[in-house]
């Protein structure tokens, strides 16, 4: 019951007033008004980007922290316990995965901005121009790169317990029965870690798909993904009245985390029931 | 800050969510009982109705319940914007009334969002200041009328007639330029060139903030368009930007102190005020385009549910006065008493003579020509600069 009651206050009413909002025209009656405005074409490209960086920051994310938590699951500690590595590795990789927002945002800036520290050492000491092909870094190149900072430790976290669940029985029994190291991640490893990597590339889908802080500090102009056109319509001080188009953003963005959460969940299910 | 990331999920126990219920709880509880009017001998119902310092029974019962109420909340004035700094500080030093500046680098409609947000709390912004389609927008709803004491001295067209809006000050577009990165631009249009490659910055997105949308403004002008053809403008940007000129950077004294953002487009206030900020360290020269002059009123309003009604109307008369209106130009704003200070010989001559130079009949976009202008941006601006 108290769990009811918080998500009913953090979850459901929220959400039952952003959906409300997209669907109630200016005169306050039932209209699809909104929903239609929101896939006009600059809206709708603006969907299209955040779910290609989505993708993108996703499949990195997923294959780099799922290479990462395999190296550091797989190094023996000294005296049976976690490797050094391993602990490092993990606390580090915990403070990175929140490591999001404004802090990363000008972290990248300091760094790799116009006038960033490495970009001014390498233009003035290899001659290397970052930019000669563009301002990426405040494209969505740029947010391509950053992401990765959040996501690649992420992944880490949440893949390596499904890492762990791997018995050292099964590898030793495929050995012993004259299997090779294909067959093992082909037949055994594979099939039961898959669940957890699709389901991990999902939650890392998601994660990128809301972050808003990262993105807002470093891009100012256009507004190229769906967060930050809900700001816009909310903040802007020439073009009014669009408050209800932010409803509706976010509305659209309601439904594909829906979308993107059911199959996670479905994914959690068989995962739990091989990792028992 | 919104929350960034999704966090790996956790198994909330009953306890975390009831401690999170009690903490909403004790948020909306407190949030209820914070008493929405000032105590003190001031009846907080005439003031909040009063509609010019008459109603007080002059300027000096004005001054007199105004320091009672001793506080000030304004919003999003930022102290290098137009001289706000040393407007508020004269104000408090002058009245002895506490000036709580919040969000300085809110903008208009953020502004509006903060009264309702806070209405009936001690902390909603007693004034505004505000871009003009924001003040129209909300006339009816949020703003109280009050008329200054120099209310004739305001030319006509420049004030709401019950005086709920009055146009404050003005600035010219302009481009701001490091003059020892690059060559000084006769004309918008040599910004295109490779001298200024990755260099030229525009203050804000244009389908978000007043300075931007103006300097898209300037841009059409520039650029054989006009007053009523902001296209010209999105397709100069266009340009600019396939030219690899242009820097999507939000620009900041900290960017143009470090030399990101060597070009900057912004109104003349700011980017004159770079100048003397940034004197010894950086050579910033700024320009108001020749043929190419697009001007727009802030507009000063009195917020119908302020905290400190009083406080409200004193700001008013002072940001109205010879005093107030020669602190902005002190800070390179063109106050919209101007002309008539120069009549009486009140206009301080030294600082309008440091103005930025203008050449040519300055354009003010009307409220149809804005209308069709944000359809257009709205629209194109995304595309055109990513």
């Amino acid at each position: 019951m108290p769990f009811f009651a918080f998500v009913a206050v953090f979850l459901l009413w929220p959400t039952g007033i952003v959906i409300s909002g997209a669907l109630t025209g200016p005169d306050g009656t039932f209209s699809l008004e909104h929903l239609a405005t929101v896939t006009g074409s600059v809206h709708l490209a603006a969907f299209g980007r955040s779910v290609w960086l989505s993708l993108v920051t996703a499949l990195i994310g997923a294959v780099g922290g799922a290479l990462l938590s395999w190296a550091i699951s797989t190094r023996p500690g000294s005296g049976g316990g976690e490797s050094r590595l391993r602990r490092v590795v993990t606390a580090f990789s915990g403070v990175l995965a929140q490591f999001g927002g404004v802090m990363l945002a000008f972290a990248f800036l300091a760094t790799v901005g116009l006038q960033g520290w490495l970009t001014l050492l390498l233009r003035d000491l290899l001659g290397i121009d970052l930019f000669a092909g563009g301002n990426w870094l405040y494209d969505m190149p740029g947010l391509v790169l950053v992401y990765c900072y959040f996501q690649i430790p992420l992944m880490t976290i949440v893949f390596l317990p499904a890492l762990d669940g791997l018995r050292k029985q099964w590898r030793e029994a495929n050995e012993s029965l004259g299997g090779s190291a294909w067959h093992y991640w082909r037949h055994i490893a594979g099939p039961i870690l898959a669940p957890a990597f699709a389901g991990s590339f999902l939650l890392l889908f998601a994660n990128a798909f809301s972050s808003y802080a990262t993105a807002a500090a470093l891009v100012s102009q256009g507004g190229p993904i769906v967060p930050l056109q809900i700001r816009n319509a909310l903040t802007s001080e020439v073009i009014l009245g669009q408050a209800d188009i932010g409803y509706a953003l976010a509305f659209g963005m309601v439904v594909v985390v829906a979308v993107v959460m059911s199959l996670y969940a479905l994914l959690q299910r068989r995962t739990a029931r091989w990792l028992r | 800050m919104p929350n960034d990331t999704t966090r790996p999920p956790a198994r909330r126990s009953p306890f975390l969510a009831a401690t999170a219920l009690s903490a909403v709880g004790l948020l909306l509880l407190t949030a209820c009982g914070a008493p929405p009017a000032p105590s003190g001998g001031n009846d907080r119902g005439e003031a909040a109705t009063a509609t010019s310092a008459e109603d007080f029974g002059g300027l000096d019962a004005l001054v007199e319940a105004a320091q009672e109420e001793g506080q000030l909340n304004v919003i999003a004035l930022p102290p290098d914007w137009a001289n706000y700094g040393e407007m508020i500080s004269t104000f408090e030093d002058k009245y002895g009334i506490t000036v709580n500046s919040a969000s300085p680098d809110a903008s208009s409609q953020e502004e509006i969002n903060a009264a309702e947000q806070n209405a009936g709390t001690d902390r909603a912004p007693d004034v505004f200041d505000l871009g003009h389609a924001v003040a129209l927008a909300n006339a009816d709803t949020h703003f109280a009328p009050y008329k200054v004491e120099t209310w004739d001295d305001i030319p006509e067209g420049l004030k709401d007639a019950e005086g709920r809006y009055v146009a404050d000050y003005t600035g010219y577009m302009s481009i701001g330029y490091n003059a020892d990165e690059v060559p000084e631009p006769e004309s918008v249009l040599d910004l295109l060139g490779d001298d200024y490659k990755g260099k030229v910055a525009l203050n804000g997105d244009p389908t978000q903030a007043g300075a931007a949308f103006s300097g898209v403004a300037m841009a059409a002008l520039a650029n054989d368009g006009g007053a009523d053809d902001i296209q010209a403008g999105v397709d100069f940007f266009e340009e600019l930007n396939n030219a690899g000129n242009f820097l999507p950077v939000d620009p900041t004294p900290a960017t143009i102190a470090s030399g990101e953002t060597p070009v900057v487009i912004d109104w003349d206030y700011t980017n004159a005020q770079q100048t003397i900020d940034l004197e010894g360290k950086v050579d910033w020269k700024v320009v108001v385009p020749k043929g190419a002059v697009v001007s727009s009123y802030y507009y000063q309003a009195v917020n119908a549910d302020a905290p400190n009604p009083a406080a409200a109307r004193l700001w008013q008369e002072f940001v109205y006065s010879d005093e107030g209106q020669n602190i902005y130009l002190n800070g390179f704003a063109r106050p919209v008493r101007m002309d008539a200070m120069e009549q009486a010989e009140t206009l301080d001559t030294g600082a309008a003579a440091n103005l930025p130079d203008a050449q040519g009949d300055p354009v003010e976009l009307t409220e149809e020509q804005i209308e069709k202008a944000n359809d257009v941006l709205g629209e194109k601006w995304a595309a055109a600069v990513s």
